[in-house]
């Protein structure tokens, strides 16, 4: 009896028309991808992206050059030289983080007593030269100002958990 | 003289009319896979290209074409080359007997089942010579595999072949299908179930499709017969294979699911509601079924494993066709309503 029954299964086809059945619920079933230039995945507040420096509302830069950051970085990718400027301020002449070494672990911002340097939630760059990789204060000045709505806005909602 | 002239013209027309659409179906028919395949795994699929992707395999043969034919140093150069031609000439030729529609055939020949298999066995050769003038160990045992795979499950598409032989008492495809006249129930794959099954099942087996590709067996020979074949030599192959595919399924629809017979025929309201639809439409959507069934069995199964492939088709695929040819041949005998009469 058991054998019979096992032929019949057998012959019916029946585990393969199990399987067959599995793939074509799946074929009808609705599709989780994601059309990725036109649309991306959410992104949490405390996504750790590209860095930037920021600015006060009244456009004086951030960063009094304390070098904590530099201290703190585990990957030694941040390089500060510091100056007095004309009005006797402690400004930083030189800031620059390689990107290639740092490790996006966000130590810089957290350690960072005036908010300067954050960590915004860019993540689509790229160099195309050798040196590129290398971001100076001028260039990461600009995506602060660029990006300064979403830095702040980012902010402002994981404020609350900080 | 000028009358021949104008023949030998008209058949030229009548072939190019067969191949043109063939190959652009393949080309499409490429793209259909990707797409069923990507849907059956939880993707979209090729989507880029064109809209909705439709130009994809435009991009595609676009590719091959202008890619490098590489001839390795140590392969035997003329028998190289011949093997993709040698693929692709019988199944293209193998088009010429297959009926569209009533006395829609390029050559209505008596014997055109005979002729669709002599065609299909031819194919082998390709893939064997392929194998062999590749000079590389894994093509040598892909095309090992390949011809005896073919060969093996040649026996068993043969009796079903019979089995229908039986069944119409013709060999000329275009009376195999009027014999079927009548709703869906009339036609042979209900009296030549196991037949029809086993049919399909070696007619995967024959184009080395999936789960029977061991011929090409990624994860274990590389590609199989054809490593060593690069751009136009390789889309060779591959529009081979795929035609042997629409030709399987043609032949299927042809055999067992009759033609271009409209399957509503007799039946009271559906019958006369779809009576101007031309024989081609249901030809076609027939033909487009099967396909589908080649890439939903690609997406389901995996890879069977070598022996076992011989085992299904010596051990189980014949004797099932044996047996059924007889069970086929009583019906006959005793002309059993409505299909043996």
């Amino acid at each position: 009896m058991k054998k019979l029954l096992h032929y019949l299964k057998t012959f019916s086809l029946w585990e393969l028309l199990k399987g067959l059945k599995l793939t074509g619920r799946y074929f009808v079933d609705k599709k989780v991808t994601v059309q990725f230039p036109e649309e991306e995945t959410p992104r949490s507040p405390r996504f750790r992206g590209l860095h930037a420096l920021r600015r006060y509302p009244n456009g004086e830069e951030r960063c009094i050059a304390c070098k904590l950051c530099e201290a703190v970085c585990p990957a030694l990718a941040i390089t500060i030289a510091a100056e007095p400027r004309e009005d006797g301020s402690r400004r930083t002449t030189k800031y620059e983080i390689d990107l290639f070494k740092c490790v996006y672990c966000g130590f810089c911002e957290e350690s960072c007593p005036v908010d300067s340097i954050v960590l915004t939630d860019l993540q689509h760059y790229h160099f195309e030269n050798r040196g590129e990789q290398i971001v100076t204060k001028e260039k990461l000045l600009a995506i602060g100002d660029k990006y300064e709505n979403e830095i702040a806005k980012a902010r402002k909602e994981d404020a609350p958990f900080r | 003289m000028f009358n021949d002239l104008l023949l030998i013209l008209w058949i030229i027309i009548k072939i190019i009319v067969i191949v043109v659409p063939l190959l652009l179906g393949v080309a499409y028919l490429t793209f259909f896979e990707r797409k069923v395949i990507g849907l059956m795994q939880s993707r979209i699929g090729p989507n880029r290209v064109g809209p909705w992707g439709l130009l994809q395999p435009i991009a595609d043969v676009l590719k091959l074409l202008t890619k490098e034919i590489i001839i390795p140093s140590a392969s035997n150069r003329y028998l190289f080359v011949i093997a993709p031609m040698l693929t692709i000439t019988p199944a293209l030729a193998a088009w010429a007997v297959i009926p569209f529609s009533q006395g829609m055939a390029l050559a209505n020949i008596n014997a055109g089942v005979l002729y669709l298999f002599a065609l299909g066995s031819l194919s082998v050769y390709g893939v064997l010579v392929a194998g062999w003038a590749s000079n590389s160990k894994y093509a040598f045992l892909g095309a090992m595999r390949a011809a005896a795979q073919t060969i093996s499950y040649e026996i068993a598409m043969g009796f079903s072949f019979v089995g229908i032989l039986l069944a119409a008492g013709s060999m000329n495809l275009q009376d195999i299908v009027l014999k079927q006249q009548g709703g869906f129930w009339h036609w042979y794959w209900l009296p030549l179930l196991p037949l029809f099954v086993t049919y399909w099942i070696s007619g995967v087996a024959e184009t080395n499709r999936l789960p029977f590709d061991v011929a090409e067996g990624e994860s274990e020979i590389v590609a199989g017969f054809h490593v060593e074949y690069s751009g136009i030599t390789f889309a060779l192959f591959f529009l081979a294979e795929y035609i042997n595919m629409i030709m399987v399924s043609t032949i299927a629809a042809l055999l067992f699911l009759g033609g271009w017979l409209s399957p509503f025929e007799g039946i009271p309201l559906l019958g006369p509601l779809f009576a101007w639809v031309p024989g081609i439409i249901w030809l076609f959507l027939k033909i487009g079924g099967f396909l589908f069934l080649y890439i939903w069995l690609r997406a389901t199964f995996p890879r069977y494993r070598y022996d076992q492939i011989m085992r299904l088709g010596w051990k189980v695929l014949i004797p099932v066709t044996l047996v059924w040819v007889v069970v086929v041949s009583l019906g006959v005998e005793f002309k059993i309503a409505p299909w043996f009469i």
